[in-house]
């Protein structure tokens, strides 16, 4: 016990990597915000972005303030503390037909952290990322001031702030549009396809007619895939009564390493594209349709003591049909097992100053990491480079400084904007040390 | 129900006054600061929808004065009561409460002494309505004397004993008594520390809680872990409990 309090305590993001941090809690996120060197939400984003810079120990987590703050049934805007979860919300407004317009695939984030990575969804075709939905936050800038900004207010400080990853400000409050809906539960529809180009194609077919769309793709078998599509329930359609949060169980402890392997997964996928392929139409629960994967509580620990990242980039629709197969193809080369791959349509690009979505096809890959992750990330991000796409800075944690400079030519806007208002950089993380070339 | 919740706008309370609040029951939030009962009421409002009045009422653990005046405006804005929770304490590292002789003296008063009298009075108030639930949280920490908790683990250790010999005497009145031992939690309390194993959710403890006033169950620990944990630290001898720092 005395050994185990002087080593350094570590943090980690989803992906477990862990580095030296530990995380500060308090109701009071003003007091909180002061001084410190980065906010923390649930820590869902995969990499570093929710980490500590070297020479820091300390985050502010923020999911003790989770306070809604005032609610107008008639305009539908919601203001809340920053470190209220999607899954409150949900258990609160879901049962009474209120819906956040844009979730990302878990319901264990906040709203901090959806501002900060400007979420995006199964709909981003139709409602974009959250951060369009936004109307206002409260910052805690570098020099302590709070800062009440929106798209009119401080227009340039909200829009650097709506994905800017909480390195221009602490976020303490929310502001944003919540969606009336005409029934808490999903209308779904499935069907396999063939391969990645069916995939893409189905997926732009889809859009127009519906809100949320899917495609999961067997990287490690065949490449096929499934299809997913849904909307709201009409209510005569659905069932009278309000969903029930559902049950999930735990993985107690962290697997060992070989449990998931290019076989066990292989046997997984296979048995997901039978049992989930197609289906001709369906109510189903809104937790099984949006956040699969919450069903299984500290699933990252599948991956072992290793720990794994999510690759998540956009490539362009200019890319033509052929652009998702010859990223893929880095994979084969590489002899990488991704084990789980998702496809989103992405339509136009949001207004924050490093908003992740252009529009395009978005490709998700979770992948253990091992020694040679960093040269396939490297030549994953020459792929996405060469087609002029970009990565997701809520996922990464090992794309380099140069390459990212060559993927985001809005970086020196938004660089401009956040050394206006803190030009000693005293807020930052791991990953901006990392990738922005932040003094550490 | 009609409940009267002291210590409801953090932590668990907090996490509980939500739930109470989700499944329909009437609330008055009863705490010593005003301004942060009015926005965890106006919370609790939004959380359970707009048709609900969440009541509040100054109570503070410290002035033993506030506590009679606190309940009776609860009955009166709740139109009734029958269950009162009190999830407030304080908590003090070990080496903090030793060093400081006042902070010590104030956190046995707070938890223990004047605990006790808001109990003795809601006590009294449910019994004249013909009974009701008392439900107050308690501590694994009182369960055995350990090295890191030694005041704080007593100030709970005696709480638990009144709650239990509270509970033999009135059940069969009609007042149920309902000693909750939580284990580690993460909460604002406990922000300082390292969590140990098995540490809870606030959400989760708050279900085990609620659960165990719907069935009247008279001792929960929460997660449920810790009842085992407990029941093996219990039983160690003197000469282990000497040796490890837990």
């Amino acid at each position: 016990m005395e050994m185990a309090r002087q080593t350094t305590p570590m943090l980690s993001g989803w992906g477990r990597l862990s580095k030296p941090g530990k995380e500060v809690f308090s109701e009071d996120l003003k007091a909180l915000s002061r001084n410190a060197v980065l906010s923390r939400g649930l820590g869902r984003s995969y990499g570093d972005s929710a980490l500590p810079p070297p020479g820091h120990l300390e985050v502010a987590t923020t999911t003790l303030a989770d306070r809604m703050l005032a609610f107008d049934e008639t305009s539908g805007i919601l203001r809340a503390e920053a470190g209220l979860s999607l899954r409150e919300l949900n258990r609160s407004f879901l049962p009474r037909r209120w819906f956040t317009p844009v979730t990302p695939g878990t319901q264990d984030v906040t709203l901090g952290g959806m501002v900060a990575a400007d979420v995006h969804g199964k709909n981003h075709h139709v409602e974009g990322t959250f951060g369009r939905h936004v109307r206002a936050i409260l910052l805690r800038v570098a020099d302590g001031r709070l800062i009440e900004c929106s798209p009119s207010q401080e227009p340039e400080l909200f829009w650097a702030s709506v994905g800017g990853m909480g390195l221009t400000g602490h976020i303490l409050e929310v502001a944003f549009q919540m969606r009336a809906i005409a029934s808490p539960w999903i209308y779904e529809e499935r069907e396999t396809v063939p391969d990645i180009e069916t995939l893409t194609a189905a997926l732009k077919d889809a859009a127009p007619d519906w809100p949320f769309t899917v495609g999961w793709l067997d990287c490690l078998g065949k490449g096929r895939g499934i299809l997913v599509r849904g909307r709201w329930a009409e209510a005569k359609d659905a069932p009278s009564d309000p969903p029930q949060p559902l049950s999930s169980v735990t993985v107690p402890f962290e697997f060992p390493n070989w449990v998931l392997n290019r076989w066990s997964m292989r046997a997984f996928n296979i048995m997901t594209y039978y049992v989930q392929g197609s289906s001709s139409g369906k109510i189903v629960h809104p937790e099984t349709f949006f956040y699969p994967l919450d069903k299984v509580r500290h699933w990252n620990r599948i991956y072992g003591c290793r720990g794994f990242i999510q690759y998540q980039c956009v490539l362009p629709s200019a890319g033509g049909p052929e652009a998702a197969r010859r990223f893929l193809d880095v994979l084969d080369e590489e002899r990488a097992a991704a084990f789980l791959c998702v496809v989103k349509d992405c339509a136009e690009e949001g207004q924050g100053m490093l908003s992740f979505p252009l529009p395009g096809i978005s490709i998700a890959l979770d992948l253990a990491v091992d020694a040679r992750t960093q040269t396939l990330v490297d030549r994953l991000n020459e792929a996405v480079l060469a087609q002029g796409g970009r990565v997701y800075l809520a996922k990464d944690a090992f794309t380099r400084e140069a390459h990212f400079r060559d993927m985001e030519p809005r970086l020196d806007a938004w660089l401009d904007v956040r050394k206006r208002w803190d030009p000693e950089l005293r807020i930052k993380s791991a990953q901006s040390v990392r990738m922005l070339g932040d003094p550490a | 129900m009609k409940v009267a919740l002291l210590g409801g706008t953090k932590g668990i309370g907090r996490a509980l006054g939500r739930l109470l609040a989700e499944k329909g029951h009437d609330i008055c939030l009863l705490g010593r600061n005003p301004e942060e009962l009015l926005a965890s009421s106006n919370d609790l409002q939004i959380y359970a929808g707009t048709s609900h009045t969440v009541g509040t009422a100054t109570c503070d653990l410290l002035r033993p004065e506030t506590f009679a005046p606190a309940l009776a405006s609860a009955e009166e804005q709740l139109e009734g009561l029958d269950t009162v929770i009190v999830t407030a304490a304080q908590f003090g590292s070990q080496p903090e409460l030793e060093t400081d002789r006042e902070r010590a003296r104030e956190l046995l008063v707070v938890n223990f002494a004047h605990t006790v009298t808001f109990c003795e009075e809601a006590r009294t108030r449910l019994l004249e309505r013909g009974g009701g639930t008392l439900c107050v949280l308690s501590s694994v920490a009182g369960d055995r004397g350990r090295k890191p908790v030694i005041l704080y683990g007593a100030s709970k250790a005696g709480l638990s004993a009144y709650l239990e010999g509270l509970d033999h005497k009135f059940r069969a009145k009609g007042l149920k008594t309902i000693c909750v031992k939580p284990g580690f939690v993460k909460t604002g309390m406990t922000a300082g520390l390292d969590p140990p194993p098995f540490a809870g959710e606030p959400a989760r403890v708050a279900r085990d809680i609620l659960r165990a006033i719907e069935r009247g169950t008279p001792l929960v620990y929460t997660p449920g872990i810790w009842r085992y944990v407990m029941l093996v630290i219990r039983y160690l001898p003197r000469f282990v409990m000497r040796r490890i720092r837990f």
